[in-house]
């Protein structure tokens, strides 16, 4: 983490750690750190920061260390860690907003996967209502320049009868265009 | 004559269709009336929760209000993610009316929350429910000792997810399985995530959480464990052999869905229960009971 002057990092991201708060519904200033959202988090032995040393780091106002930690991308939402605080915060719900805030602020360093797994996917919901899975992958694997990810599971798949091989095309096609474009402008 | 709007989700066309399959076949056995909610669309899952927080309620919020228009009053999702997305919808339109307007908005149908949202499970947990499979098993699963894996997003957070079942060591699938007459086994890992969603990104790390739950159930006895979530499913079956290699462990543990588990005792046929469908073999398991 290298050295901080907290005095200073506080003060100018204070702004950040509000939005944070206000846009979470979570007030974070009550943790304890009593690191019990930790000890149950399944993803804790592969993150950079345990999900209590993040929550200590918001509220010292660390947006970089944040926002540019592997932590928020190895979350998988389990919700281990809401359904123990003893404080009753969200961590799950923050670890949400972070990596919302993430994408938009660009640091997406340990997120390329993930960002591309997600546009592949909501891809083909917004083109046919459903999740059509061929089709998402290929555009997967486009994005990511790997024509054989997951190889290993499609062929499985097939042979046992469970691949789609057509999408299904919804009769509310244009109401499900219209929330995309509503939310996300046009979707990606 | 029990009846409830039904949101299938996308896996259970695809990966989870075992899943349907069984489904459909006890509810038919048991009197359930399983009404599918007309047009309906992907939840967006994770993907939606991660890109937009609007669009990640308007989505599920689409399919409930769909399901207003059909005779019931409680909607399930089999798929505990699908279900974890109508859960935000009830709890965060629910306590927040600007916000519920604001996805109204984008609907071509109101989302009113007349339709409550109902655990799965608890489809055939309840207690009059319960009492009926009891008295319909022809097939007792004796000697078949089952770890009950629920999952992490049915039952957290509860009081996000309407859980009537406690969160740590839950019970109702536990109490069908002794219904069925087999033992459900105690063990610590019937709601450790299984990381199914780290499958295209940390695989490393998804591999790990397969292979805790897969060790754990074997060392407490099991022959097989229930799922309750097709992803979840999908993920300890189909990933299995990949984990074995990466561990030097052979397991062969079955995955059957409770719903398959309850049809073997009513005494359905297992190919009508889709047991063909499993990836890992459970033959053995079949032998054991004395069904195949
Ligand atoms: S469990 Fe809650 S109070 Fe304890 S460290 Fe984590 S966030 Fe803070
Ligand atoms: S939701 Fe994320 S941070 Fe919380 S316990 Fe699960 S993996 Fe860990």
């Amino acid at each position: 983490m290298g050295e901080v002057n907290l005095s200073q990092v506080m003060d100018r991201n204070r702004s950040f750690v509000d939005r944070i708060i206000e846009e979470s519904g979570q007030d974070i200033r009550q943790c304890y750190q009593c690191a019990k959202c930790t000890g149950g988090c399944p993803g804790a032995v592969h993150m950079d920061y345990p999900p209590n040393q993040i929550i200590r780091m918001l509220m010292l106002g660390m947006k970089e260390e944040v926002l540019k930690s592997k932590t928020i991308w190895v979350c998988m939402g389990c919700n281990t860690c809401t359904t123990r605080c003893i404080r009753d915060i969200e961590v799950a719900g923050v670890m949400d907003i972070l990596r919302q805030k993430a994408i938009k602020a660009g640091y997406i360093e340990h997120a390329k996967g993930v960002i591309s797994f997600n546009d592949s996917f909501l891809w083909t919901v917004r083109s046919f209502g459903r999740l059509f899975e061929p089709g998402m992958a290929i555009i997967n694997n486009v994005r990511l320049g790997n024509f054989m990810k997951d190889m290993q599971f499609g062929l499985p798949l097939m042979l046992k009868g469970k691949a789609s091989m057509l999408p299904h095309r919804l009769k509310g096609r244009r109401e499900m265009a219209n929330i995309f474009k509503k939310t996300v402008q046009g979707g990606k | 004559m029990s009846k409830y709007a039904l949101y299938p989700g996308c896996s259970m066309e695809t990966g989870g269709i075992e899943y349907a399959i069984s489904s459909d076949a006890i509810a038919e056995a048991l009197g359930i009336d399983f009404l599918e909610v007309p047009d309906w669309n992907c939840c967006g899952a994770s993907s939606a929760h991660m890109t937009d927080h609007l669009l990640s309620l308007a989505l599920p919020a689409r399919i409930m209000a769909l399901a207003e228009t059909l005779p019931v009053t409680e909607i399930v999702a089999p798929c505990a993610a699908c279900h974890a997305r109508m859960a935000a919808v009830e709890y965060e339109l629910g306590r927040d009316n600007d916000l519920k307007q604001k996805v109204n908005s984008l609907l071509e149908r109101p989302y009113t929350g007349k339709v409550k949202l109902k655990y799965y499970i608890d489809v055939f947990s309840n207690p009059d429910t319960l009492s009926q499979i009891e008295k319909s098993v022809k097939k007792p699963l004796e000697g078949l000792k089952v770890a009950c894996y629920y999952g992490c997003l049915f039952v957290k957070p509860p009081k996000m997810v309407n859980f009537i079942d406690d969160p740590e060591n839950p019970q109702s699938m536990d109490n069908i399985i002794r219904a069925l007459g087999a033992e459900p086994i105690p063990w610590p890992y019937k709601t450790e995530c299984c990381g199914a969603s780290l499958g295209v990104t940390d695989e490393d790390l998804c591999n790990k959480l397969c292979n805790d739950i897969l060790r754990f159930a074997r060392d407490a006895g099991a022959d097989c464990i229930s799922a309750a979530c097709p992803l979840c499913q999908a993920n300890l079956d189909m990933r299995q052999v990949t984990v074995e290699k990466k561990y030097g462990i052979s397991y062969r543990m079955p995955i059957p869905f409770f719903t398959q588990l309850i049809g073997l005792a009513l005494g359905i046929n297992p190919n009508s229960l889709g047991m063909k469908k499993l990836f890992v073999d459970p033959a053995r398991m079949l032998k054991k009971l004395g069904v195949a």
